[in-house]
């Protein structure tokens, strides 16, 4: 590799990569399994969902950080799977399947990730805000029909003006990239808790690779 | 998504009538049409025009060559931006923790009852409008009622037709230009 490039320790496996390359596209070129919900390769980082939380650093001061937007550094120490990190995955899944428990995509990856309890009350969102859709619309599509608006709990996503935009053009890829419309859980009470019944109710296989 | 049923409608383009009598071209100008300005453009569209009307952001957009839905979002984001015109005289509530402890939320329930409107909304005269803010910096006093810029503190339920009162006495007083500068 050109000069270009800087040394890291994955999961104890040293690695040589390019410089700007970020840690998810390192692990996952070392093919280490990195849940992720609003990472997309072809359009920027955003750093929203968290699953990809990676620990950094020594273990005695261990950082948690967004492995989607932090790039590789000389001599990093990066650990993908310790027990604080499940756990932190886990826990976030528990709340994004309480805000949209009719997302499959969602409710396969609690599944996977060993989800077995539901402490929130649900609340039948359609949007977990990862803002696939709105890069989707201006990094792919060079529209820009659709953008956040709103702060805290008014945040949505929204045309200008709440209404048809001139710009979007119907094409339908800001459904296609979203985790949350694309595909309906209709398992045993998807609409109220967790379902994570895919296996032995709907005969469809978990579309994520289950993670130890 | 939804069909495309509504009609397509033009941008507002450089030339119209609004934007020529209106001080929006003047403000890009002065900020050098330069994306990084956009805040200080809004805030200085705000400030001359009293909110932000939608021709305004239509018109910056398409002068920085940004989408609507950038300014849109900026717009939004931020309390301070006010995309509907504001009441006559502004009633703003603090809610912010300080006050909220000593009973904002009551106060502000009084407002909305007195006034008949809901916080965020204007009378149908223009003549009221009511908001409610996170933090006026003086929590001390809370809670903090802001009547057309006026710091009231340690306001109550109670005092609240008092203070409509006033207000609409003192507003009788003032003529109108003085209030606008007392508001600036």
């Amino acid at each position: 590799m050109s000069t270009e490039s800087v040394t890291l320790t994955i999961d104890g496996s040293r690695m040589e990569v390019e410089i700007g390359t970020s840690l998810l596209e390192a692990a996952r070129m070392a093919g280490i399994e990195i849940p992720t919900l609003c990472h997309m390769e072809g359009l920027s980082s955003y750093g929203a969902c968290r699953l990809c939380a990676v620990e950094i650093g020594p273990p005695d001061k261990a950082k948690v950080v967004s492995s989607c937007t932090y790039p590789c550094e000389e001599g990093l120490q990066v650990r993908t799977h310790t027990p604080r990190i499940v756990n932190a995955r886990k826990l976030l899944l528990e709340l994004m399947v309480s805000s949209t428990p009719s997302s499959k995509t969602i409710q396969d990856l609690a599944a996977a990730h060993g989800v077995t309890q539901q402490r929130f009350r649900p609340e039948n969102e359609d949007c977990i805000l990862c803002g696939l859709c709105v890069r989707m619309c201006k990094e792919q599509m060079m529209a820009g029909a659709i953008d956040f608006a709103g702060r805290g709990p008014d945040r949505r996503i929204t045309t200008p003006f709440e209404e048809d935009s001139e710009q979007c053009r119907h094409c339908g890829g800001c459904m296609y990239v979203c985790p949350v419309c694309m595909l309906r859980c209709a398992g045993p009470a998807a609409d109220s808790t967790l379902c994570g019944g895919c296996l032995i109710a709907c005969q469809m296989p978990v579309n994520t690779a289950k993670i130890a | 998504m939804r069909a495309a049923t509504a009609p397509v409608r033009e941008i507002a383009l450089v030339d119209t009538p609004e934007i020529l009598s209106s001080p929006v071209g003047r403000i890009i100008e002065e900020h050098h049409n330069d994306r990084n300005d956009l805040i200080a453009m809004l805030l200085d569209i705000q400030d001359a025009m009293g909110f932000l009307p939608r021709f305004a952001m239509e018109h910056v957009a398409t002068s920085l060559e940004i989408p609507i839905t950038e300014v849109y979002g900026i717009a939004t984001f931020f309390k301070y931006f006010r995309l509907k015109p504001p009441g006559e005289h502004q009633c703003t509530v603090c809610t912010g923790t300080a006050c909220h402890v000593r009973g904002a939320a009551r106060v502000l329930r009084e407002f909305e009852r007195h006034l008949g409107i809901r916080s965020g909304e204007v009378t149908d005269d223009r003549e009221y409008g009511l908001e409610t803010v996170n933090c006026v910096g003086a929590c001390a006093l809370g809670p903090i009622v802001l009547l057309d810029g006026d710091y009231q503190g340690q306001v109550t339920a109670s005092k609240v037709p008092t203070l409509l009162r006033r207000l609409k006495r003192s507003a009788e007083k003032k003529p109108v230009a003085a209030r606008s500068e007392a508001a600036a």
